[in-house]
């Protein structure tokens, strides 16, 4: 787990390529800063009005200095010319990486407020947690993992700062950005463009993965639900089938295949639950069914006004969904 | 009529006696309703912006409020939505232009040497326009609604990214009364500009040519070009964007084809000379206030000129450093980080040049300097941190985080707010004839300094741990708690310097010091007329012979015209 999202601890490749050119644009800044802002508090101390008699005579009358004028010029241009070259390069080197043959292909799809995910070549749609396995830098197994971007709806942002900077999904409109990270974790983001109502609450998640928990992870996906056979569970099933839960939602292997809300394909391996409003746990996910605008106000998922024995048994039943 | 009822004391109301029943309430109200004179334009501009700015000042109290704890309650995201969207707007178009236009209404005819400004009537028009569309903004928290009882004021931030705005993300009336809002302001804004530039291109006294021309009324003439240029396209988008919503074209429908990104050229093509529309003001103001208490020329006045223009013309070609996150190609991002970069030429250029005008002057303290100080100091930072932007990789990490609040922030609160604060506490003595109160000022500075940095700093910081601007609500664990807390409290500083200030304005009126016709010992024309001065300005229109026409009439042994 990686809770604070610091973009100066760059834990994969394009965040670390702009990590280390922002070092260098910091120093520049900070030298800037420190030289002028030292040169302020000399002039103002010591040119400050020392006492009445000052005020009787004016100090000499300046009106400027070619020499100072061009120096003070020629010097700010010669820093401006550093930093254009340190930024095309860096420009050039994150957005025209060619993506090797093995590369991870993912379709991040945004929603307000949550986020569709297709592994198009696996056959996986799942929402709100990406699962990519680790690059190792050893020469034994690059992999990084591109995103290609859209949005379904308004313009969202995909930010996640200790992996790489932020790119937008825009509808309309196909956008790409890559990670490839070489330390294993649950990594945190959030929507990065202000989406409407829930905008805070569309949060996203990256767990990288040792590559052979990574294809564990993918079969697992894979594999079709099972049919509940306990009691509550069963009724949950039926009563999952019988409502409109399936016109929005799918679950991979039976008839649901809505696809207006996040896919409840194997629901349970997920750690939170509406796009990172709450830990995934029963008490949360039976509160989400009873009336999800409690949990997130605002949000498309209406509140379905079931009796609770039907919250109960839908509760069961997605608890079996792992 | 019975003659003995006759009240001895009526009149006919004729239209001549209109005005006779001076000093009453309806007087007043009259006057400021009929005036066409440019110094009581300027000063309702700068009241009414001041007005706005206090009411949305209250607005990003009530923001601060809600982010102060992670999972606050204190507001729903909806309202808190509302009030980020209507602060940002409000800041902008109701808080910092009036105010500027104010300062040129009420300043550029005095300062050369005409008696009002070129069209009086248009003048008027311009504020009118400009005070109804405020109105109207804010009267969206009771019409918007409308009859779908969807929505109330704007929620859709202030630079209302399509397709957000589309009618199926929007509904109800609120995108609609910030279009039309910003459209009417719109109208005013070039009105004003067109006066402005008519103004200082043509009235200017014998001998004012444009070298001899104050740097305030030279950095005004560009910010009334770049709004004459910037605020066609913001209309253009607000025109497409009202087409769309309610006559079925396609602009931005991205669900028939149309672009979202296309919105964003049409903004930020306005929006970015408009960021240099709002601080260049404030350069004018410092350039004004840095010289008089140091006891100096401005150093490099043609520098200062050619630096101010060059702004001017850099910045209508850098618009799309906002849009490095929307997957522009490679080379796109070059061009704009790069132009972006030439910015920080001819600032720090201006930067020097106020250093260079202080260095072996004679520093007086005075309210006005401390705030340009402050200005200069916030300022660097500013533009420092603006310099971290441009470099388009950083600026993908950065962007939309908490660290552009605090950057924009120091830009517009640290820059502008600054120097609106030293300009007003500069002519207050022109304008009302009174000394604003030194003590009260001081404390203002103090808290207000002190606020502001406690709130905007942190927000770097915060930013730097990746929060992103605009979320209602966090979640605690993720290094934001504590900035957050901070950046909270230092509004406590802010409001209390809020309140010394309100106080100090009403309080130096009532009962500050008489000041005379020039209490500061300067230089530029506006100090050669009585305080406040009377509604033809001159008694005769000066002649001036080199930039500090008041140098010379004081020093006729050293003019300065010998040495230009």
């Amino acid at each position: 787990m990686r809770p604070v999202a610091d973009m100066f601890r760059p834990l994969s490749r394009p965040a670390e390529m702009i990590h280390s050119s922002s070092l260098l644009v910091l120093a520049i800044t900070a030298g800037i800063f420190v030289v002028v802002s030292a040169l302020l508090v000399f002039v103002v101390w010591k040119f400050r009005r020392k006492g009445p008699e000052d005020d009787l005579r004016e100090p000499p009358q300046i009106y400027g200095s070619t020499h100072i004028e061009l120096a003070w010029t020629v010097v700010p241009i010669l820093i401006t010319v550093v930093l254009i070259l340190v930024t095309s390069r860096t420009i050039g080197e994150i957005q025209n990486r060619v993506m090797p043959e093995n590369a991870v292909q993912i379709r991040l799809v945004g929603h307000q407020w949550w986020w569709e995910i297709h592994y198009e070549k696996e056959g996986i749609v799942t929402a709100n947690e990406l699962h990519v396995p680790l690059s190792r830098r050893d020469g034994t197994g690059e992999r990084p993992t591109e995103l290609i971007l859209e949005s379904a709806d308004v313009i969202h942002s995909f930010w996640v700062p200790q992996l790489a900077g932020k790119t937008d999904l825009i509808p309309n409109r196909k956008n790409r950005t890559w990670i490839e990270p070489f330390v294993t974790g649950t990594f945190f983001g959030n929507c990065a463009e202000y989406c409407g109502t829930q905008h805070a609450n569309m949060l996203l998640r990256v767990i990288v993965e040792e590559p052979e928990d990574y294809e564990k992870w993918v079969r697992k996906m894979r594999q079709p639900a099972a049919v509940p056979h306990a009691d509550l569970a069963a009724q949950g099933h039926k009563a999952f089938f019988a409502n409109s839960c399936i016109n929005c939602h799918m679950v991979d292997g039976t008839v649901a295949a809505g696809v207006f809300g996040p896919s409840l394909t194997k629901l349970m391996t997920r750690q939170t639950i509406g796009a990172g409003v709450a830990p995934l746990t029963p008490e949360t996910l039976r509160a989400w069914v009873r009336d999800p605008q409690k949990l997130k106000t605002g949000c498309l998922m209406p509140d379905m006004k079931l009796p609770d024995s039907e919250v109960d048994s839908i509760t069961a039943y997605l608890l079996t969904l792992k | 009529m019975n003659p003995e009822t006759l009240d001895d004391n009526f009149q006919i109301p004729a239209p001549e006696r209109i005005g006779q029943e001076r000093g009453s309430l309806t007087r007043i109200v009259q006057e400021m309703v009929f005036t066409v004179d440019h110094k009581t334009l300027g000063l309702m501009y700068i009241a009414s912006g001041l007005l706005f700015f206090v009411v949305s000042g209250l607005m990003a109290a009530m923001i601060r409020i809600q982010l102060s704890v992670p999972r606050n309650h204190f507001l729903d995201p909806d309202v808190f939505n509302r009030l980020f969207t209507m602060h940002g707007t409000a800041m902008v178009f109701l808080v910092g232009m009036p105010i500027i236009f104010g300062f040129a209404n009420y300043l550029v005819p005095l300062m050369i040497g005409a008696r009002d400004m070129a069209f009086p009537r248009l003048n008027a028009f311009g504020f009118w326009v400009f005070f109804f569309s405020g109105l109207l903004l804010y009267f969206s928290y009771l019409g918007a609604p409308g009859l779908y009882a969807a929505g109330s004021a704007p929620d859709v931030g202030w630079f209302a990214y399509s397709p957000l705005t589309a009618k199926a993300f929007s509904r109800g009336h609120s995108t609609d009364y910030w279009t039309l809002s910003l459209l009417l302001g719109g109208i005013g804004s070039i009105a004003t500009s067109i006066n402005i530039i008519v103004t200082a291109l043509c009235l200017r006294c014998k001998g004012m040519l444009l070298v001899r021309m104050p740097l305030f009324v030279w950095m005004f003439l560009v910010v009334a070009f770049l709004v004459i240029i910037a605020m066609p396209p913001l209309s253009a988008c607000q025109i497409m964007l009202i087409l769309d919503r309610y006559c079925g074209a396609h602009f931005f429908d991205t669900q028939a084809g149309g672009s979202a990104v296309l919105w964003q050229h049409f903004f930020w093509i306005f929006g970015h000379p408009e960021v240099y529309i709002l601080i260049l003001p404030g350069f004018a103001v410092a350039s004004e206030v840095i010289p008089v208490f140091s006891r100096k020329p401005i150093f490099g006045y043609p520098v200062m000129v050619a630096a101010s223009v060059m702004i001017g013309f850099i910045s209508l070609g850098v618009w799309a450093h906002h849009m490095f996150t929307v997957g522009m190609t490679s080379i796109g991002n070059t061009f704009f980080a790069i132009s972006t970069l030439l910015v920080a030429i001819p600032t720090g250029i201006k930067i020097f040049n106020w250093i260079g005008t202080m260095y072996g002057g004679k520093l007086r303290f005075e309210l006005p300097m401390l705030f340009c100080l402050g200005f200069l100091f916030q300022f660097l930072i500013a533009g420092l941190t603006g310099v971290m932007l441009a470099i388009a990789p950083f600026d993908w990490q950065l962007s939309d985080s908490y660290f552009v609040v605090a950057h924009f922030h120091y830009v517009l609160i640290g820059g502008l707010l600054y120097t609106i604060f030293a300009g007003l506490y500069y002519w207050y003595p022109k304008a009302l004839g009174k000394m604003p109160d030194f003590k009260l000022g001081l404390w203002h500075f103090i808290l207000f300094t002190a606020g502001f940095h406690l709130t905007f700093f942190p927000q770097h910081l915060s930013g730097f741990l990746g929060m992103p601007r605009r979320i209602y609500t966090y979640d605690a664990g993720r290094g934001w708690d504590l900035w957050n807390l901070i950046s909270s409290i230092g509004v406590i500083f802010q409001a209390v310097g809020i309140l010394f200030f309100v106080f100090n304005l009403i309080y130096s009126y009532v009962k500050g010091k008489k000041a005379g016709d020039d209490p500061w010992d300067a230089w530029s024309l506006e100090w050669s007329t009585t305080s406040p001065p009377p509604a033809y300005n001159f008694e005769t229109i000066p002649e001036v012979r080199s930039r500090r026409p008041l140098w010379d009439l004081k020093h006729p042994d050293d003019p300065d015209w010998k040495y230009e």
